[in-house]
């Protein structure tokens, strides 16, 4: 077998020159092996089988520790996680974001094989959520999910996920409304066909009679159940002095009915129930289609879902896990490896390298010592420290910050959207027709000036019109999803495309979060050097350490004697009796840093001289200058970053601007940095990552946030790009304009049906059957351009 | 002609039990997820019964699966 070639059975991985085989099979690491070790003993191969290596894979670094589950022994905590229980039988749902197979679906449910415990499991993949129904007597609530993060499904249990939202109960109705008006709109369809037909004058009254009370009776839950949601909405837009969509289609639905119900009780005709019926199934297969949503995205999520539902408090008597919430200034708390410090403290014991990309922008983790202050947010990385709290998780610096945006999102009033300004004048329009096609038969005829007025109201109920924007926006928002771009609902589209700057954060945004690039400056080391380098730093557990061992190739470590680490200027250690030292050019060389240069550097002491020093640059994403110089011409591009200037030369030639270059910005500074941009007029694209750029999210018109896995915590915002299609940003903004122009091609062709329809009202002509023709054909016209044309300019411009 | 009469009602009598097995379908939640039945209905039957006559079964799905593409 070819080394090189090997793939790791269970996710698929390079196994790299050192793979570990087990039962025969290559895999990348001892947790693959695990988990298959595991399945294999269980007999359930299956999983392997179902799909090629479907597994997932858990960095070392990540794998939680022992005690990361022993919050869910709380009783309080375990209450609100439970869906339903009653004695001993208990029932509960976790969102599993790396549910992504067909694997992951036949091993979930089959969780029961793994352990007797487990009743019954069952997971719903577009949700990708898994609920588990479970005997309190055989598996208890943290086994269960110490079960699940064991085969590396790792449930994702935050503070908001203790808050249950009630969505689908919305999702239900509107379905059932559809079935309805379309069951109304089918019945009615059929009584009224025979009208249609020549020679039905001569069909008896009887029929006619019994055909027009059905459709009336038909009607009725249409009109006050399926089309509730048009009369309120007209009626609260009123109210707010603005005229919707909504008004001239609550009009027309309501002259439709009492014309037809007119009708029937004098006896002329059956009237238009099969129109109305119709018209209103149509408008709700329209919302239905526009609602498309991503069920396992969360464009809603605050700080609450990164922050731990628990933590570990230090007392006297020993540790005890308590519910954040419970947290009080003054409690000691430890902070194990890759947990979050939950609120604002210093630090009691032990050493904290902390990552603060996510929530400063901060590329590189910070060192801080006994006595140091540390913001709410940031991860530790390394040894557990213990900590003092100073503030309470509520009031704690970025929390605060957080707490803000949610309110200022809650008083901007609704953005004012294209339909609404159309309809503003299609309304008044079309009453203007109707009185004056009401008055100039008013003279003449009575009864006819009454007729040609509710004709125009109703051949001009907007049904065209209210569908072009779900389905041309709807098919966007779908195409875009396929290409990777993920849409909160439809009017980020319109945003979108009316935005005319484009601010960037750096760390995350334009750079991957956690690889920054090492370069090593000097005489190039060879493997030997680099094996010893490596071997010192592993004995470290500063960041910098971390990054170079990652950098060096190799698995061999050897022996270090007598190794030191000095807080803040490096490390040292003797290889084979020499010495090597590394850490702050101060440290190795005695000299200053000369204080302009910002870069991040580990100098190296070895052999007796200094070798030279590793710089970390930032590690900029692919197709970066590509997307910049396709937007450069017609957008204004900004920069905004928490980090400190030193890649400021890197970014200048991208961005052609330095007063456009912002570092060393905290998150309150990029909120306002996007006011002041909007004030100026400025309708801005913020796209971020990371919980730093929040604030400015929630601020600007689009709010975007790129994540390597769209599933995992995002902060709140308006639209999530997969990290891979950043290079297709201009593509999909531009994609945003082309949709507008085909809304308005869409508006033209329902104005012209319209045109049509009114030129027989005007003239008191109006019969049912025109409305019947007229009605769904401009629907069905409008629908088929709106989602042939989406379809068609994608792939025309290979999106 | 009167059958037609009779004919109209049993029309919408049997239109209305389609129409209320759809509400109940979209009650209880069928509507919910229309995915993972798709998947799960060509997942074999329990392994915990008899798990070495499960492995024969298995090794005969995996010939048939890997033929595919």
């Amino acid at each position: 077998m070819k080394k090189e070639q090997l793939k790791c059975i269970h996710c698929g991985d390079d196994c790299g020159p050192a793979p570990i085989i087990w039962n025969e099979k290559p895999f990348c690491c001892h947790g693959c092996q695990t988990v298959y070790q595991l399945l294999n003993e269980n007999q359930m191969d299956k999983y392997y089988e179902l799909e090629t290596s479907p597994g997932i894979k858990i960095k070392t670094e990540q794998v939680p520790n022992e005690e990361k589950y022993a919050f869910l022994e709380i009783d309080e905590i375990k209450e609100r996680l439970l869906d339903f229980s009653d004695s001993g039988i208990s029932k509960v749902r976790f969102f599993i974001p790396s549910i992504h197979c067909a694997s992951c679906i036949w091993l979930l449910e089959n969780l029961h094989t793994l352990n007797q415990g487990i009743i019954q499991s069952s997971v719903n993949f577009p949700k990708k959520e898994v609920s588990v129904t479970f005997n309190e007597n055989g598996i208890s609530l943290r086994k269960l999910v110490e079960l699940l993060a064991s085969i590396h499904y790792v449930p994702e249990i935050s503070q908001q996920s203790l808050e249950k939202p009630t969505k689908a109960k919305s999702d239900h109705s509107l379905l059932i409304k559809i079935g309805i008006a379309g069951f109304s709109f089918m019945n009615a369809m059929l009584y009224h066909f025979p009208q249609y037909l020549p020679g039905s004058e001569n069909l008896e009254t009887d029929f006619r009679l019994v055909f027009a009370w059905l459709s009336f009776f038909l009607s009725i839950p249409v009109l006050v159940y399926c089309g509730n949601d048009y009369f309120l909405s007209a009626y609260k837009s009123l109210r707010k002095k603005i005229i919707s969509i909504d008004l001239p289609i609550a009009l027309g639905l309501i002259t439709l009915f009492v014309q037809s119900t007119i009708e029937i009780v004098g006896g002329h005709g059956i009237g238009y129930f099969d129109s109305l019926t119709g018209l209103v199934f149509f408008l709700l297969i329209g919302k239905w289609y526009q609602s498309k949503t991503y069920a396992a995205l969360t464009f809603e999520r605050n700080y609450k879902s990164y922050f731990p539902v628990a933590v570990t408090k230090v007392t006297n008597a020993g540790n005890e896990t308590i519910p954040l919430d419970k947290l009080k200034a003054g409690d000691r708390i430890l902070i194990r490896n890759q947990e979050l410090i939950p609120a604002d403290s210093t630090i009691q014991k032990g050493k904290a390298s902390i990552d603060y990309s996510f929530v400063t922008g901060e590329s590189i983790p910070v060192s801080k010592n006994e006595g140091d202050f540390v913001f709410a947010g940031g991860r530790q990385t390394g040894s557990a420290i213990e900590l003092l709290v100073q503030k309470e998780v509520e009031q704690s610096y970025l929390t605060q910050l957080w707490n803000q945006d949610n309110q200022t999102e809650k008083a901007t009033p609704p953005i004012s959207l294209l339909i609404n300004k159309v309809s503003q004048y299609f309304t008044v329009i079309i009453i203007t027709i109707a009185l004056t096609a009401g008055s100039f038969w008013y003279s003449k005829d009575i009864e006819k000036a009454v007729f040609a007025f509710t004709s125009v109201l109703i051949i001009a109920c907007p049904c065209a019109l209210a569908l072009t924007i779900p389905f041309t926006f709807g098919s966007t928002i779908r195409q875009f999803g396929r290409k990777g771009l993920y849409l909160k609902n439809t009017d980020v589209i319109e945003r979108l495309s009316k935005i005319k700057s484009i601010v960037f954060d750096k760390t995350g945004t334009i750079t991957h979060t956690q690889s920054s690039r090492t370069e090593f400056v000097g005489n190039p080391l060879n493997s030997e050097q680099l094996r010893k380098i490596k071997s010192l730093v592993f004995h470290s557990t500063h960041p910098l350490s971390k990054i170079i061992f990652n950098t060096i190739r190799g698995n061999e470590i050897l022996k270090v004697e007598s190794f030191k680490e000095i807080p803040s200027l490096g490390i040292s250690g003797k290889i084979d009796g020499k010495t090597i030292n590394m850490g702050s050019r101060y440290f190795v060389t005695g000299e200053e840093k000369p204080e302009e240069d910002l870069r991040t550097q580990v100098w190296v002491y070895m052999n007796e001289k200094v070798a030279g020093y590793f710089q970390f640059e930032n590690n900029y994403r692919q197709g970066l200058s590509e997307t910049i110089s396709n937007l450069q011409p017609n957008y204004q591009l900004h920069l905004i970053s928490g980090d400190n200037e030193s890649e400021r030369e890197n970014l200048v030639p991208l961005f052609k601007d330095h007063a456009r270059l912002n570092f060393n910005q905290s998150p309150t500074d990029k909120l306002k940095y996007i006011q002041n941009l909007q004030l100026n007029g400025d309708t801005s694209l913020m796209i971020g990552d990371g919980l730093n750029d929040a604030g400015a999210l929630n601020e600007s018109k689009v709010g975007m946030v790129i994540a390597d896995n769209i599933y995992n915590f995002t902060p709140a915002c308006d639209a999530i790009l997969q990290s891979d299609k950043f290079s297709s940003l201009h593509r999909f903004i531009k994609f945003s304009k082309t949709s507008m122009k085909i809304v308005w091609l869409g508006f033209l062709l329902s104005f012209l049906y319209n045109f049509v329809g009114i030129s027989f009202a005007v003239q008191g002509s109006l019969s049912p059957i025109i409305a019947a023709i007229l009605m769904p054909l401009s629907s069905v016209t409008v629908v088929s351009f709106a989602t042939i044309s989406v379809n068609f300019m994608t792939k025309k411009v290979k999106l | 002609m009167s059958v037609v009469f009779l004919l109209i009602i049993i029309g919408i009598l049997v239109a209305s039990v389609f129409l209320i097995a759809f509400i109940w379908a979209v009650k209880t939640g069928q509507f919910d997820d229309s995915y993972t039945p798709s998947v799960r209905i060509l997942f074999d039957d329990d392994i915990s019964s008899s798990p070495k006559d499960e492995e024969q079964t298995t090794d005969i799905n995996l010939e048939e699966k890997s033929k595919k593409p």
